[in-house]
Formats: C-alpha cells, sequence, structure tokens
C-alpha cells in the first residue's frame, strides 16, 4: 500500500515542487485550509485576457499536497478557470472511482494519484491546491 | 508482579482483526478513542437485549429496569470521581460538558470578567470560552506553553488576577501527555476567588480521579476515551455550583412543571440532562467504569511507563542517526501519562501516519485540536503516538520500525 501510493512519480513531483515560492506580484492570492490537519495552501497567480499567465504557490502540507501544487505549477499557466474547474471535478471523480478523465496536459500528472481514491482521508490533501487556484481565480474574476 | 499485557489484550476483540494488508493491528491511537472490552461490549448488548426502554417516566417493567441501570451508572461515575451521584451530569461527552459549563455558570459572568485557558488546550477547552467571550464581554486569558509541552506557570500569578471567576484547563495534555500542577492552579483560583475547570479527557482512562483531593469545582471526561461507548460522557460539578446554574438545553426531563408561561426547572442533575439521554452508552460507561476497577493500577502503570521509556528512547536513537526526530513534549517520565508526540523534520503528520499505517500501527497525524498549541511550538502538526494497557512491546517495535521506513520512503536522511 505505501508502495502504491508513495510511489516515484508522486515523489518527484513532490521534490520538484515547480512553482514553489509564490510570486512576488501576483494580480491574485488565496489561502485555503484544511481543518481537518492543518494543511494549507497559499496560490498565487497573474493573468491576462482571463488566461493564467503564471502561478506561484506556498504549500504546507504533505507529500500528496506538494506534489499536486507541483501539478498546478506545470500545468495551470494557459488554462482558464473554467479549465481548472473541469480539472478539479475530473479529479474528485476519480478519486471516488472514476476513470482518470482529465484533459491533456494534466492527464499524466493527475494518474499519480490514482492510488489515493481508496484513502478518503487524503482525498482532500490532493484537491486542496486546486481548491486555492479556484479560490485565486475567483478573487481574480472579483477584482478584489 | 509481571504484567501480563496479552491477558488484556485477549479481552479486545478488535485486536483479531487485521490491519492494512493483513498485519496485526498495533494500536497506538487511544487518546483519540480507545478500544472496547468484551465486557462493555457485553454489557451494552445486554442492556438493549433484556432492559431497554426509556428512563424514569414510565412505569412498566423495562423502564424501570432501563432507569434503573442509568442510576446504577450514574452511582458509578460518583465512585470513580469521589463524588456524589447529585453532582454527576450525564452528557454526550466532554465538549458537550464544557459547553454546558461556557452557557450555564458562563451566564453569571459579565463583561470585563476574566476566564483564564492556556495554549496547551483542546479545542474542546477553548472554543466554547472564546464563544461565551464573543457573546458576553468575558476577557479571555492564555497562560503560555512551556518549551516542552506543558502548562508554564511562572506568569500564573500575574494571569490570575482577582478578575479571574474561572481558570479553565486541561488535566492531561492530548498532544503532549503533560499532567497539569493542579494544586498551582487551585492554589492560584483559591487567592482570587475564581472556580477551576479540569479537562479529564486523557486523564480519566488511566483509573479514578479524586475531584474532592483535587479541589477543583468542575470536571469532565468522555466514554469513549475510557473504554466506553461514544456518545457519553460526564460533567461532574459541585453541588452549590450546580444548584445556582441555569438549565443549558430545554426540553423534556429537565422540567419540574411546564403551563404556557412559566415553566420550572428540575434540580441538577436532572436540570442539564434534557431529553432522552444516551441510555445504553451510559450504561456502557458504567461497565467500563468496573471493567478500569478490575486493573491492577500499578502494574498498569509500570507497564506504560516501560513502553513509553521505549518509544522516547527509540526516538531519541533514530535522532542520533540523522538529527531529523524529535519528541514534542516532556522528554521523559516525570508528569507525563503515554501520549508521545513527535515531528520529524522534512515529513509531515499524515505521510508519516500514512507509512505507519502499513506496518498496522494505527497513529494520529496533524494538529490534534489543538491549533492554537501547534502555533505556540511553531509546528504544523505532530504524530501521535498514545497508548492503553493493551498495548504491548510488539506495537512499540512497529511503530520504531514503521518510522524507520518513513525515513527511507520520504528521503528523510
Amino acid at each position: 500500500m505505501n508502495d502504491a501510493l508513495y510511489h516515484k512519480a508522486v515523489m518527484r513531483m513532490a521534490a520538484t515542487s515547480k512553482g514553489a515560492g509564490g510570486l512576488e506580484t501576483p494580480a491574485a492570492t488565496a489561502t485555503v485550509d484544511n481543518p481537518l490537519c492543518g494543511d494549507r495552501v497559499t496560490m498565487d497567480i497573474t493573468m491576462a485576457d482571463g488566461v493564467i499567465t503564471d502561478v506561484g504557490h506556498k504549500v504546507r502540507g504533505c507529500v500528496l499536497c506538494q506534489a499536486s501544487a507541483s501539478t498546478i505549477g506545470e500545468h495551470a499557466v494557459g488554462q482558464r478557470a473554467e479549465d481548472v474547474q473541469r480539472v478539479h471535478g475530473r479529479i474528485h471523480s476519480m478519486l471516488n472511482g472514476g476513470a482518470n478523465e482529465t484533459p491533456e496536459p494534466w492527464t499524466e500528472d493527475v494518474s499519480a494519484f490514482e492510488p489515493v481514491a481508496p484513502h478518503k482521508s487524503r482525498h482532500q490533501c490532493v484537491l486542496l491546491p486546486f481548491d486555492a487556484l479556484i479560490e485565486a481565480l475567483a478573487t481574480a474574476k472579483s477584482g478584489s | 508482579m509481571t504484567f501480563d499485557s496479552a491477558a488484556i489484550r485477549r479481552q479486545f476483540p478488535i485486536f483479531e482483526v487485521p490491519a492494512t494488508g493483513g498485519t496485526a493491528l498495533h494500536y497506538l491511537d487511544s487518546a483519540a478513542t480507545a478500544q472496547m472490552p468484551n465486557a462493555v461490549l457485553d454489557a451494552v448488548r445486554t442492556h438493549d437485549a433484556s432492559a431497554r426502554g426509556n428512563i424514569k417516566r414510565g412505569v412498566h417493567f423495562m423502564a424501570e429496569r432501563a432507569t434503573e441501570a442509568y442510576g446504577g451508572a450514574r452511582e458509578k461515575v460518583a465512585g470513580f470521581l469521589n463524588a456524589s451521584p447529585s453532582e454527576v451530569v450525564f452528557t454526550s461527552g466532554t465538549t458537550a460538558a464544557i459547553n454546558l459549563v461556557a452557557h450555564a455558570f458562563g451566564q453569571s459572568l459579565k463583561a470585563g470578567d476574566e476566564v483564564v485557558v492556556s495554549e496547551l488546550e483542546h479545542h474542546s477547552n477553548m472554543v466554547p470560552w472564546q464563544m461565551l467571550r464573543d457573546r458576553s464581554g468575558i476577557i479571555l486569558k492564555y497562560l503560555p506553553v512551556t518549551s516542552d509541552g506543558r502548562l508554564d506557570l511562572e506568569t500564573l500569578e500575574a494571569t490570575v488576577t482577582d478578575k479571574c471567576k474561572l481558570i479553565a484547563v486541561t488535566h492531561v495534555s492530548n498532544v503532549t501527555g503533560a499532567v497539569t500542577n493542579v494544586s498551582a492552579i487551585v492554589a492560584a483560583a483559591g487567592a482570587v476567588g475564581a472556580k477551576v475547570f479540569l479537562d479529564g479527557a486523557q486523564r480519566a482512562p488511566h483509573g479514578p480521579v479524586n475531584v474532592a483531593a483535587l479541589g477543583v469545582d468542575f470536571y469532565a471526561m468522555s466514554s469513549h476515551k475510557m473504554f466506553g461507548p461514544s456518545g457519553a460522557g460526564v460533567l461532574w460539578g459541585r453541588a452549590e455550583l450546580l444548584a445556582d446554574m441555569p438549565p443549558f438545553l430545554g426540553g423534556g426531563e429537565m422540567i419540574r412543571s411546564v403551563t404556557k408561561d412559566v415553566t420550572t426547572f428540575a434540580d441538577p442533575p436532572a436540570r442539564f440532562e434534557a431529553g432522552t439521554p444516551p441510555i445504553t452508552q451510559v450504561v456502557g460507561m458504567g461497565a467500563a467504569i468496573d471493567w478500569i476497577g478490575t486493573l491492577d493500577h500499578e502494574a498498569v502503570t509500570t507497564h506504560l511507563n516501560r513502553l513509553t521509556e521505549r518509544v522516547l528512547n527509540g526516538i531519541a536513537d533514530l535522532n542520533g542517526s540523522n538529527g531529523r526526530i524529535k519528541v514534542v513534549g516532556p522528554q521523559g517520565l516525570q508528569e507525563r501519562y503515554p501520549v508521545i508526540s513527535f515531528e520529524i523534520d522534512g515529513a509531515h503528520p499524515h505521510d508519516i501516519c500514512q507509512i505507519l499505517d502499513g506496518h498496522g500501527v494505527a497513529l494520529r497525524g496533524g494538529h490534534h485540536c489543538a491549533q492554537v498549541f501547534m502555533d505556540a511550538m511553531d509546528l504544523a502538526g505532530t504524530s501521535r503516538a498514545s497508548l492503553g494497557p493493551y498495548s504491548d512491546d510488539s506495537d512499540v517495535d512497529a511503530l520504531l520500525a514503521g518510522v524507520e521506513d518513513a525515513f527511507a520512503r520520504l528521503g528523510v536522511q
């Protein structure tokens, strides 16, 4: 079980931590907490014409949370809010027993989280960075 | 006398259930919830199979049997606490007990009165007082913690002023296992005429609590942490204090008479037991107290101290090899119970606990409902091992082996 969860791809993604450190001048930022465990993700974005142009994050969390944030660091640039919502929904479905139907370019990296599906207590570890990104996008849209 | 942990373990059918991957279960999460022995499981089933009825109001046979069982449990709790049954209020747990005091005793407090808690508290003994502060304008003060996870009493005298009406602190920390210096707390409160509430959720599983000797005014504990069913707990309060407290919840059982215009209320403890209580769970709690009474507490303490010392030494040895793991809390056996939190630099408690789960070890990771304590220690969370009388050397062996595995898998050098 540990081999399935803590496999090379997830460990690599967590170690790579693409986008770690946040942005110097984000257009929007959001911080979300997991009240069950104390994990915290801060997501910074810049946007142009409704498209994410840069993303950075600060993560206080487990390997799964870090790997998920790194996935966002790899693939969020060029995405729109509705794209991110779709990816979030597809990850949620996958974690709840469905197939990995996330669109490219997310598909391969998201597949690293398939072994998390049987562990409901760890689902939010994967989803928390996406929650933060969605909230940052909402902040950007509202202009506040 | 050699402690026979195997004989204790055989009384708990949960240990026949394989854990993750078919491994043996190494249950080190008793601070979260304790396991239930056959004696309690049987008592719960027997009650529902042979004495199930609603209590107090019915005159029929089953109602009388249920009433007798419920009253019998109250007497057992009173004996456990060295108190009068009329001072024992059944609640749904420690959290409900604290909320009861915060509301009912809290109504006697006015804006500017002070309540003292601590940075070590479980959220259940912090949030209700914060809510009282926000409702009533009382001033909430926090005793700090020491670097080894104890209440820091150096500022006690300065913190407890003549405006203080209540000090509400933990008896034993759910994160560090540290025992509070209750006599110092009681003395400080007494000097200014304040009352003392003790959160006994972590202390009660380890044997009878003499509330009279402690000199406190309120005490709370939870059935599910002391080998009983979840859904029941106790608030003990001094008779004169309970007598002056208004009801918390309104409804059946807690009244004397009800008209459209005026309702009068029952005396304590009924005044604070609105509605049908968790009868079966209370009976189970009584059975759990009986079971605790069968233990040789001196032998259990010696056994758990030996296991605790193995864990502490094991962690120290692992730290000696890479300097990355440390105990968060008391480093030795003095003034502590078998609750041991640790952190690994560069590894998240969730990952540590997940990897340990692969070894059949049930550990708890996170902030343990003590976020203020974690902030004070500049930590996001810890991994926590908490032992019970059924814990044995194989549990400690599996814990330490699992931690070594976590080092390897998470790249902690």
